[in-house]
């Protein structure tokens, strides 16, 4: 299967501070990809590496095979939503339908109206007058008529109200179905991605803390609930995500390939939104004990 | 993408061009009947012989109009680079849309050309066609102006010809530029305009007067150099120079003193150069003035002159005004293909 997104030990620097760094992922392709992680984290520095709006400090990415700066054969197999949806407040909304047409040699003008007409969007109004979820709804409209074979959105519904949290998800989830592409987005809540994302990458502290398919994820990935115990004696091949203790028992997030045999464990599932706060709080084990005492 | 560029800069243009159809229609409305007033005028002194009495009165007659459309054409290139240039780039990084523009299939140094052609060009048409319009209504008043009027000084220097193309060129692409490493529309604005006043008030203060060198030389006094000289009673007599040359209309004064016969520049005081010639015998004595005002002073100054003084000047002769022209638009274009240069390599490297 080919990769999307395939990254090499990439990494940005802003000045003295690394915004990304290390990261080394193969996403294939086919997937809808959820990027999650706290604000912060090197999302948008991932998500604009891949756009090739930014240019690697160190390491290197290639985006469905090529270099995302490589030109505009390049730009043309890959839509971006940026942060925000942004869009020429002074432009109707039937001029930015134009301006896909006239910037994008494979625009799909049929496409664009329909779905424009479907969302009950006034050609004639003008961007700068439209609500933040139709402005959105614009915006991924443009994205998607330029038919890319990967579309990548950097926080698309983090300004939204729930409502049209929901519809611009269902409009993506149908596009998505619709044109056989492959997405990825970003988000600070699991809650976003959870119905529509079939792969996942946890970014915390500028670095890649964990990337798979969900269905693996979820898998591999257990809640242990024992009597307290040290993590250093667990088997090896049982990877501590986080721990947390009470003065008799202890709770541990593990991932492991193998079965669990160890009869003192009570083995429970976790849900996506265990396992991503798990992985986001890795670097700092103190603040990690509240939030699960909290889940217990 | 042209369809784009357009479509963001059309509102402007239109602007501008309404500006300047009125101001060419204003022009041209009043320039053949200041034309005709000019050659009637002329054709008058010349059978009278008293052509400097008609220039200073024509001159006078029409300065507040003169100084009016100079002074447009002196902002002009000033305001399109704050208000074409500083916005270009500043707004779309401001609003996040180059994020949008970006991710169509253009690239990002093909979008920057386009809008960078298409406002550049504009912005040296509108300078051009407003300096052609102003230096055709103006001639008359050139061949008439008053000293410091001139063609060559620099209030009207730089308000003729072809320079403000260039003007414009250079302060369009000297706000694209800010407004690329500001970041924001305001700021950009801001630190264009006193970039570009800076620039424009150095260039005739430091650069301009050495792009050739000046001529120097020293002139014998007469009513063409003097502006003013008088006997205060009892005192030497007083002479201050104008910024002005005998023979040479219209050339760019840089400096000019007395000097005495060796050469040595005479002490002055706020009447004006002190010469020390006698006041008590010989035609500068008080009682060897027949009658009052400037004309019974002039044999006490055809005196000073026999005695040797002299006005020493540096100047730029008049016939230069062409070759400045053409060198000063060269330095500025120059500078813009710099700040252009600067401005791909920029969008391509630095900036997301």
């Amino acid at each position: 299967m080919t990769s999307v997104l395939l990254a090499q030990g990439l990494g940005k620097k802003y000045g003295k501070r690394w915004a990304l760094r290390e990261c080394t992922i193969d996403i294939p392709a086919g997937h809808v990809v959820g990027l999650v992680g706290p604000n912060g984290a090197g999302k948008t520095t991932l998500l604009k590496l891949a756009g090739g709006q930014l240019t690697p400090t160190t390491g290197s990415i290639t985006v469905l095979g090529g270099p995302p700066t490589s030109g505009p054969a390049q730009l043309a197999k890959v839509g971006f939503v940026a942060q925000d949806t942004p869009t020429y407040a002074g432009l109707t909304v039937a001029e930015h339908l134009r301006l896909g047409a006239r910037l994008n040699p494979g625009w799909d003008a049929a496409f664009a109206r329909d779905r424009i007409e479907r969302l009950g969007l006034d050609p004639a109004q003008r961007a700068g007058k439209l609500s933040g979820g139709q402005r959105a709804q614009l915006a991924l409209t443009l994205g998607l008529a330029k038919r890319p074979e990967l579309l990548i959105l950097d926080e698309p519904v983090a300004a939204l109200d729930p409502l049209a949290r929901r519809e611009f998800m269902q409009g993506l989830m149908e596009a998505v179905a619709e044109h056989e592409l492959s997405v990825v987005l970003s988000s600070h809540l699991v809650s976003d991605l959870e119905r529509t994302c079939d792969y996942l990458i946890v970014l915390a502290g500028s670095r890649v803390q964990i990337a798979g398919e969900v269905e693996d994820l979820l898998a591999t990935h257990h809640r242990l609930t024992g009597p307290r115990r040290d993590p250093d004696r667990l088997p090896a091949d049982q990877h501590v995500v986080s721990a947390g203790h009470t003065d008799r028992q202890s709770t541990f997030i593990i991932r492991t390939e193998g079965p669990i045999h160890d009869p003192a464990w009570t083995v429970g599932q976790i849900t996506l939104e265990d396992l991503v706060l798990a992985y986001m709080d890795e670097r700092t084990p103190a603040h990690r004990r509240p939030a699960l005492e909290v889940q217990r | 993408m042209i369809w784009l560029a357009w479509r963001q800069f059309r509102g402007a243009a239109a602007m501008m061009a309404a500006a300047l159809v009125v101001l060419t229609a204003v022009l041209a409305l009043s320039g053949p009947d200041l034309a005709a007033q000019y050659s009637e005028g002329i054709t008058d002194c010349t059978r009278s012989g008293d052509c400097t009495g008609f220039f200073d009165r024509f001159f006078d007659e029409h300065q507040t109009p003169f100084m009016a459309i100079t002074l447009i054409v002196l902002v002009l290139p000033g305001l399109v680079g704050l208000f074409w240039g500083a916005p270009l780039i500043a707004r779309e990084l401001e609003a996040g849309t180059h994020l949008l523009v970006w991710n169509q299939s253009v690239t990002r140094t093909r979008w920057l050309a386009v809008k960078l052609t298409l406002a550049g060009v504009a912005s040296m048409a509108a300078a051009g066609l407003c300096s052609l319009a102003v230096t055709w209504w103006s001639g008359p008043l050139d061949r008439s102006a008053a000293a410091g009027f001139g063609l060559m000084d620099p209030v009207v220097f730089g308000a003729r010809g072809i320079v403000p193309m260039a003007y414009a060129a250079f302060a369009f692409v000297l706000g694209v530029t800010v407004g690329m490493l500001v970041r924001r529309t305001l700021p950009a604005m801001a630190v264009t305009l006193a970039l570009f006043a800076a620039v424009q008030v150095a260039m005739p203060l430091l650069v301009r007067p050495h792009l050739l060198p000046p001529v120097s030389a020293t002139f014998e006094l007469g009513r063409e150099n003097v502006d003013s000289f008088g006997m205060p009673p009892g005192g030497s007599p007083r002479v201050l120079l104008e910024d002005a040359i005998p023979g040479h209309t219209g050339a760019w004064v840089l400096s000019t003193r007395l000097v005495d016969p060796s050469g040595r520049p005479v002490g002055a005081d706020a009447g004006g150069a002190v010469v020390p010639v006698s006041v008590t015998s010989g035609p500068c004595a008080l009682e060897a003035r027949p009658e009052q005002g400037e004309a019974g002073l002039d044999p006490c100054l055809a005196e000073i002159n026999r005695l040797g003084y002299r006005q020493q000047a540096t100047y730029q002769p008049f016939e230069r005004f062409w070759p400045f022209q053409w060198i000063e638009t060269g330095l500025y274009a120059a500078l813009s293909l710099g700040l252009t240069g600067f401005c791909f390599w920029w969008i391509g490297r630095r900036l997301s």
